[in-house]
């Protein structure tokens, strides 16, 4: 017996929603043999993760509190993806919106309404995240410089400055004046009128607290989809990506598509700065960011809902609950480092399910003609 | 003299761009036959995780434990790049997105950290680790003696693999079939060149030197296991392929480049030299020299002459030309 792996010639509708269902099933599987092999119960573990990331009480509240910024940085790779621009810097460009945003928030103070300074948050982090981005989107655009390694350098020495603004200057980030920074370097809080307000659902168990940054987040979501299935621009940025020469006989201007598709990813990237900081974080704290890992998981995020802007905050939702399970269960239930094997398992299971949509799979004995005929 | 901050910088660039020259010289391997692995660091994570639990837990001289923890690692590296080989080649998955989910999978929140957690590597001291070799006894000549005779085993095997690699991809049969299947794997195969097999036995090559270049970390540098170690290295290598043009004996160029700019801030501040630059402008000079040798690297010219293999990142599937 022999594989042969033959191109499809249509490929049915059913198939693009059973692969990606069957990959994850498969993923499961894997996941459960890894998890018996280390010795642990997968049926046991598996009903711990669900209650501890959705049913628990307050479980439900504190998953939408993890999956905020996945959400963001979901789509800003996702945005990025799409057009085949690999930005990879959602991590830095975030840290720049937490810096606008606290900017902004603390320079108006608590004189000024709510809602004002929360745009005005919003639009400082975008605009920060939108800055930083634009340097990889330059270099892209005008040097032809590969993007991805520009914009994950350029993540090291993002983390550079947080570290800078807090640890080794007296920067207008840090907190000079309270008891406690003193003792150890810390952060400028931003005032009460610049932290983002919670929606409270349903009344069983307290409810569930509903981040006003997800909200804004499932916005920016529906706000790109309309922007790249129903405008122009949107339809250039597409035959850019599937054919550039197309694109530059049709006289579309590439390099300033190339340099606003990056800005809008970390315009993005950057308002989830802004909701990070306003709805949970309420000052610059360097290691807590850095350790979170927002933005490359951002990119599992995107792959896995396959870019798509809805699929993402849903899958945001999914993987924000996984992180908040690994984190309550941490400890012998659940080994750290979990999180990101699993991660990775159901991302491999989705990325090598993709061949059954494009491909289909046959068995044949070698040595007989195949009945059927060959493929076109 | 051996102790002057020219001295002190420069052996410690050898020794922090070992690490970095053996993943670089793993990732021009796989990258040579097309196939462009971003899991690097990942490969580089569980490689130090493997070769300091070999360490911990084979018993006899050092002499014999060290050489077998570094096969282990490489062991380690070359199986986690079999994932990204099978993939990628066989189901043709994009080289990009696997190899950042091979990051992740493998990284500081995944299986290195696990591995790390379960096999109780954290906060104890190694059983064995390389240390300066003092080769010949001439460490303690000027200059040259620590930068050259007193670095570890690492060391010297790491050039010695810039050799071997440099004449296989040029001096012979398999060396130029490579090139050829990273250039043209349709050429390649009509030539007669199984372009599966040479895909697969440089991917799984690089993996195995990521995964030294990660024990490089655990077993030399640190010696010790901490959770994400690395530290970046993994995405300085893949850089140092494009800096180094796919050339091993510039692999090596760029490894000690960035490897001084490493040691450099913790031995200014060390010395209350320049004490008024934040040393966060130093620490992040690597990754801005970075940015600017790729920009200087893909302006035209440099370009066109010493470009990136031909098919680099592009699937090869036999019936569809």
């Amino acid at each position: 017996m022999s594989v042969r792996i033959e191109r499809r010639l249509r490929q049915p509708r059913w198939l693009s929603v059973v692969v990606p269902l069957g990959s994850v099933a498969f993923a499961f599987v894997t996941i459960a043999i890894v998890l018996a092999a280390t010795g642990h119960n997968p049926a046991h573990t598996f009903a711990k993760l669900f209650q501890s990331a959705f049913t628990d009480s307050g479980a439900l509240s504190a998953t939408l509190v993890s999956a905020t910024p996945l959400a963001f940085t979901g789509l800003a790779a996702a945005a990025a993806f799409r057009m085949n621009l690999f930005n990879i810097g959602a991590e830095g460009q975030l840290y720049f919106g937490v810096i606008g945003a606290i900017a902004i928030a603390v320079v108006l103070g608590d004189g000024v309404a709510k809602p004002v300074t929360i745009a005005a948050m919003c639009v400082a982090g975008a605009a920060a995240g939108a800055a930083w981005a634009a340097i990889p989107g330059v270099l892209r655009a005008f040097a032809r410089t590969n993007e991805i390694i520009t914009s994950l350098m350029l993540n090291y020495v993002a983390a550079l400055v947080l570290n800078y603004l807090i640890f080794d200057s007296h920067s207008y980030w840090r907190d000079t004046t309270s008891p406690s920074a003193a003792v150890f370097p810390q952060g400028k809080a931003i005032p009460d009128a610049a932290t983002w307000p919670f929606a409270t659902i349903g009344g069983i168990a307290g409810g569930i607290a509903v981040p006003l940054g997800l909200g804004i987040a499932a916005v920016v979501g529906t706000a790109l989809w309309v922007l790249y299935k129903h405008t122009r621009f949107g339809f250039e940025l597409q035959v850019i990506a599937d054919s550039p020469r197309a694109a530059r006989y049709a006289g579309m201007r590439t390099r300033r598509k190339i340099l606003a598709v990056m800005c809008i990813s970390g315009a993005i990237a950057g308002l989830g700065g802004a909701a990070q900081v306003g709805n949970f974080d309420h000052l610059l704290d360097p290691r807590s960011l850095q350790q979170q890992l927002f933005g490359y998981s951002g990119i599992v995020v995107a792959a896995l809902a396959r870019y798509n802007p809805f699929a993402v905050v849903v899958i945001a939702v999914l993987l924000g609950g996984l992180k908040n399970a690994g984190f309550a269960l941490q400890g012998v239930d659940f080994p750290s480092g979990l999180v990101g094997v699993m991660q990775g398992i159901f991302l491999f299971s989705v990325l090598g399910g993709e061949i059954l949509v494009r491909y289909r799979v046959r068995l044949f004995r070698p040595g007989r003609v195949s009945r059927t005929e060959p493929a076109a | 003299m051996n102790n002057g901050i020219f001295v002190v910088v420069l052996a410690s660039a050898v020794a922090y761009g070992t690490p970095l020259l053996y993943a670089a010289l793993g990732e021009l391997l796989a990258e040579r036959s097309g196939v462009l692995n971003l899991g690097v660091e990942g490969m580089m994570l569980v490689g130090a995780a493997m070769g300091f639990w070999a360490v911990q837990k084979i018993g006899g001289p050092s002499g014999l434990v060290l050489p077998l923890a570094v096969g282990v690692a490489a062991l380690a590296g070359a199986l986690l790049a079999l994932v990204h080989a099978f993939l990628v080649i066989t189901l043709r998955a994009s080289q990009i997105v696997s190899g950042l989910a091979l990051t992740i999978f493998a990284g500081a929140l995944g299986l290195s950290s696990y591995l790390g957690n379960d096999l109780k590597l954290a906060d104890v001291p190694a059983n064995h680790a390389f240390h300066a070799a003092n080769l010949f006894g001439l460490q303690d000549i000027p200059v040259v003696g620590p930068v050259v005779f007193g670095q570890t085993w690492l060391v010297y095997v790491s050039w010695l693999c810039v050799v071997l690699v440099a004449l296989y991809l040029s001096r012979t049969r398999p060396g130029l079939n490579v090139r050829a299947v990273g250039e043209s794997p349709q050429a390649a195969d009509a030539m007669g060149i199984d372009v599966v097999a040479y895909r697969y036995a440089h991917t799984l090559a690089g993996g195995a030197f990521a995964g030294v270049g990660g024990a490089c970390f655990s077993l030399a540098i640190t010696p010790q296991w901490t959770n994400d170690l690395t530290g970046g290295a993994g995405w300085i290598a893949i850089a140092l392929v494009i800096f180094a043009f796919w050339r091993p004996d510039l692999c090596l160029v760029g490894a000690y480049f960035f490897g001084a700019f490493q040691a450099l801030p913790f031995q200014l501040q060390a010395r209350g030299i320049l004490t008024q630059v934040p040393p966060e402008v130093f620490s992040a000079l690597p990754y801005v020299m970075t940015v600017v040798v790729l920009v200087l690297v893909s302006s035209g010219i440099a370009k066109r002459r010493l470009g990136a293999p031909g098919s680099l990142g592009i699937p090869y599937v036999r019936e569809e030309r």
